[in-house]
């Protein structure tokens, strides 16, 4: 019981200073887990992190999850888990309610339409540092093109095709796609 | 019936985006229209909410959006929803991981997700920069391209871009000083 408590815990601490989630939290953890707490090795946290990226859901959730699977099984996954989602989901919840009182006061729509603008050069940035890893190759580059024609004006086209679907179909390309390739690999090892 | 609706849809949303929060984005600007919960200057006003306070980007937004639908019900029932199929599926593979991380299938659909994932995150970057970047009503009225592009928020952008290039403080810092220019010059 104690165990599950300090999971709860720590992971609740984690989650109120993690800003931006994903990989920027991998030294809070490092700091937290591996050097403090010896709970896991920076190796195992490096798996996690890139076992996260490539499942469903949110990856800081899903390194939560594993971490406190390997401890105390599920339990411990579940009290990491909701552990972390404590300090964000209050914090949320406080700056919500106040954003529906203030939401119509002039100040707030000028700070906000500042912040907008900021937003958008964020995504710009965040697809800027994930485009080298994810857009490997010319196949990678169409498969980019037509999900972003797909989705960016699903209002203009005739079809709308939820992103759902799209993430589906993609994945299923992606495995075709590869799987052609090592196909081919193999045959120019036969003849040569 | 709306909770049970709401935890539906950020299920949904849980199990189908790969790739960490902005995958999110997609899935918000979709449950936005088809179910009117909450507009798209709404997501918009979620990102930086999220930007600017602690936890994943994509915990954020489903508390952030639950409450503006269900209120605090709805924000924790949305968060919960949302983490639920990714610890289940977290939980399985947590039993096979040695075999999973090196399974070609895997790594097959990985090589089309990534590139699909930032693809929409892109369309989600677009879907921004329209309440933020232009005004298309005083395109309508006038007909001038001039009036198309809010031109101060423009020049902000340039000066945010190169700024985080330059800098590497957190985002925090850039979403605070955007906010104080746009109430001193009135955005």
């Amino acid at each position: 019981m104690n165990m599950l408590l300090d999971l709860y815990w720590t992971f609740v601490k984690i989650g109120c200073v993690t800003f931006g989630g994903g990989y920027a939290m991998l030294p809070i953890l490092e700091r937290e887990l591996v050097d403090k707490r010896h709970w896991t090795t920076m190796d195992d946290l490096r798996d996690y992190f890139s076992i996260g990226q490539c499942t469903p859901g949110i990856i800081a959730l899903n390194v939560s999850t594993f971490i406190g699977e390997k401890r105390r099984g599920i339990p411990g996954a579940l009290a990491a888990t909701v552990g972390f989602l404590t300090g964000p989901i209050v914090i949320i919840l406080i700056i919500a309610a106040f954003l529906t009182n203030f939401a119509t006061l002039p100040l707030v729509q000028h700070a906000f339409a500042g912040i907008r603008v900021c937003v958008c050069v964020l995504i710009v940035q965040a697809v800027l540092r994930l485009w080298k890893k994810s857009v490997v190759d010319a196949c990678a580059l169409g498969i980019y093109l037509v999900v972003f024609v797909l989705n960016a004006f699903s209002g203009v086209l005739p079809v709308r095709i939820p992103a759902a679907v799209l993430v589906i179909l993609a994945g299923a390309v992606g495995i075709f796609i590869s799987l052609r390739r090592a196909a081919r690999a193999g045959k120019a090892g036969d003849q040569a | 019936m709306t909770l049970l609706r709401l935890m539906l849809e950020f299920a949904k949303t849980g199990l189908f985006s790969v790739g960490g929060g902005l995958a999110t984005l997609p899935f918000l600007y979709e449950m936005s229209n088809t179910t009117g919960w909450f507009s798209h200057a709404d997501i918009a006003d979620m990102i930086a909410v999220s930007e600017s306070t602690p936890g994943a980007i994509g915990i954020n937004m489903s508390t952030y959006a639950g409450f503006k639908t269900a209120g605090i019900p709805g924000g924790i029932l949305a968060s919960l929803a949302l983490a639920l199929p990714s610890v289940i599926v977290i939980l399985i593979i947590a039993k096979f991981l040695s075999k999973f991380r090196s399974n070609r299938f895997v790594e097959g659909a990985f090589y089309g997700l990534r590139p699909a994932s930032i693809a929409m995150i892109t369309a989600a970057g677009l879907n921004v920069a329209k309440v933020a970047l232009v005004d298309l009503n005083a395109f309508q009225a006038s007909g001038s391209v001039g009036d198309l592009f809010i031109w101060k928020a423009l020049i902000l952008a340039v000066i945010l871009f190169i700024g985080q290039r330059k800098l590497k403080w957190s985002p925090v810092i850039f979403i605070a000083i955007s906010a104080v220019i746009g109430v001193l010059f009135s955005f």
